[in-house]
């Protein structure tokens, strides 16, 4: 297990200085400057700009420093919000998206387990053909048409919920955004489930357990359960790295003050140190989770674990 | 010679079942009638995508005036709007499969067929990249060059053949040890025509339902894309871009979103079906 999860990480690391080191070259080899649009400026006072931008010195060494400060956590001053460094803009930005992915996942997880789980039981009756058609619904409908006919329907019209904003996380103002953030992950999850479930429902082992003669409750619960999740926690591991990439259109359309809207605001502001800090810091996320997805794949699945020790 | 034979006959057996499906024949027809609107009705329909009109700002849809589906904040028509929007999103969504299609098969069936250190390596480099998310090479791209409809070709079809090649490979690998694969290396044929005779015509069945999955896909990450303002930009319009115009005018003129989401939810259906109709048609194990 040690030496696996140290296999995985040599191959992490390296991954995220590719990265970094790929983005950083890419942002300084890009045609025009980021104060190209700030007009008429004397050649004096745009030289003094660039020097204070470190953007006078040559790409290997503005290379050197920008990764000596980046391993100490600092990103530099954004180049569009003037009195923020990028390093508070992420800070204010990722409790808002991780509070907002997470309760997604749980919200999706719950549902669509419990869906998924249900339809497979009834398989074939008029339940089973309802979840699967609203699930496939869900898969048709991204969260950029959902989210803005929830805020229609319960914001507007009823009034029943905040139309948009932060709020410092009021549990109203969640609603809705982790709502349309989990509907389409609901589907795939219910799928998913009802497809794990099937597939063993129908084994020898679950067969054996009937001849034995045991209740269908204990059966479901003790023998099918726990390997049907298997499928599920193969989706999962990508599903949670994508957390916070995931929420990036909900925090567009509900104005919340969350990395993913920076992150679209970076690109269209051609923000090049917004951008290359909130590259790091999904990647490293990102990285993590896929590498902590694996931890547990191989935990739960015994023949992924036993291929491990051999 | 006998290998084509026999998988001529398959094929046509695939091809009834396929006609049998209802779901799978009548989002066919549909899928057909929608491509064809967008083609046809913006080049004969009697306002033109870009006909502003001050008389009749954010009408609502109605027979009489001939804005079936309504206008927008410009006074243009909505109805020729949203199919030339279809237009464009199907045409990214088709383009950027075959990208994919190109490389990923490529990739796949090289890595698959060569072996060994070749394939760890090119694999290796498949997982790299199928850890990192679309948005991330897109929004990279757009800082670097600025928004570009462009980007969005490189950007999607730099991410989405990673699938693809992991499918053509898997395929690859067991084809590779077939008889007849053995015989026409004795008989001296060449690995690249092996590949192109015997491997790729083997691996197509997975291949064509997973480009069934891969085109709504990239119609729904361009939308995404769209929307953000990230993807295609005005005057061109797509799908996406007019639902996000619309969602900011949904309460005066929710017809704005309505039109162009129903159109791309139906597209989503039909090729979902499709493409699970092709998979139990390719497949009869699977049921």
């Amino acid at each position: 297990m040690l030496s696996y999860t140290l296999r995985r990480l040599a191959i992490a690391v390296p991954t995220l200085f590719i990265i970094v080191t790929a983005a950083f070259f890419l942002m300084r080899a890009a045609p025009g400057g980021p104060f190209d649009a700030e007009a008429d400026l004397e050649p004096e006072v745009l030289a003094n700009i660039r020097a204070a931008y470190e953007l006078d010195l040559p790409p290997v060494e503005q290379y050197r420093n920008f990764l000596g400060r980046a391993f100490r956590g600092d990103f530099g001053p954004s180049l569009v919000y003037k009195d923020f460094s990028v390093t508070e803009l992420i800070a204010i930005g990722l409790p808002v998206s991780i509070t907002l992915g997470l309760a997604a996942k749980l919200l999706a997880l719950l549902l669509g387990g419990l869906a998924g789980i249900v339809a497979a039981l009834r398989q074939n009756t008029l339940v089973d053909h309802t979840v699967m058609a609203v699930a496939m619904t869900g898969i048709a409908l991204p969260a950029f048409v959902t989210a803005p006919v929830l805020a229609l329907i319960f914001g507007l019209w009823l009034q029943w919920l905040p139309v948009a904003g932060w709020n410092d996380g009021a549990l109203a103002n969640l609603v809705l955004p982790v709502v349309a953030l989990a509907l389409p992950q609901v589907a795939v999850i219910a799928r998913l489930m009802r497809g794990g479930m099937l597939e063993v429902l129908r084994s020898n082992f679950v067969r054996t357990a009937r001849s034995r003669g045991l209740r269908e409750r204990t059966i479901v619960w003790r023998h099918v359960l726990p390997s049907a999740v298997v499928p599920l926690v193969g989706y999962l591991g990508p599903a949670l790295a994508a957390v916070m990439t995931g929420s990036l259109v909900v925090e567009v359309i509900f104005n919340l003050p969350g990395v993913g809207r920076y992150f679209v605001q970076g690109a269209l502001n051609r923000d090049y140190p917004l951008v290359m800090g909130i590259v790091i810091i999904y990647a490293s996320f990102i990285l993590l989770f896929n590498l902590l997805a694996d931890l547990v794949y191989a935990l739960l699945d015994p023949r992924v674990r036993k291929g491990l020790e051999s | 010679m006998t290998a084509t034979a026999g998988s001529a006959s398959l094929w046509r057996k695939a091809g009834r079942r396929f006609a049998r499906n209802r779901a799978a024949m009548a989002s066919v027809v549909v899928l057909a009638l929608i491509t064809l609107a967008s083609i046809i009705v913006p080049i004969t329909w009697h306002f033109g995508i870009e006909d502003a009109s001050w008389e009749s700002i954010l009408t609502p849809p109605s027979l009489a005036d001939g804005h079936w589906f309504g206008t927008d904040a410009n006074g243009r028509d909505l109805f020729v709007r949203t199919l030339y929007g279809g237009r464009i999103s199907l045409a990214i969504g088709v383009l950027t499969t075959i990208v994919a299609l190109a490389i990923g098969v490529t990739w796949g069936a090289v890595a698959g067929f060569t072996g060994g250190r070749v394939d760890g390596l090119m694999m290796r480099f498949v997982d790299v990249l199928y850890s990192l998310p679309l948005i991330f090479f897109i929004i990279i791209l757009v800082t670097v060059f600025g928004r570009n409809i462009f980007l969005v070709f490189v950007g999607i079809g730099a991410v989405e053949w990673l699938t693809m090649s992991r499918i053509v490979r898997g395929q690859t690998l067991s084809v590779k040890t077939r008889e007849f694969v053995d015989a026409a290396v004795a008989i001296g044929v060449s690995r690249g025509a092996i590949l192109a005779r015997h491997v790729v015509p083997n691996v197509l069945g997975p291949v064509i339902v997973y480009v069934t999955l891969l085109i709504p896909t990239n119609i729904i990450v361009e939308s995404y894309l769209s929307f953000l303002g990230l993807g295609v930009q005005e005057p061109l319009t797509s799908w996406g871009l007019l639902i996000s115009q619309g969602a900011g005018q949904l309460e005066q003129a929710p017809w704005l979103l309505a039109f162009p989401a129903a159109f791309l939810a139906v597209t989503m259906f039909c090729f979902n079906f499709i493409g699970d109709g092709l998979r139990d048609a390719l497949d009869p194990r699977d049921r």
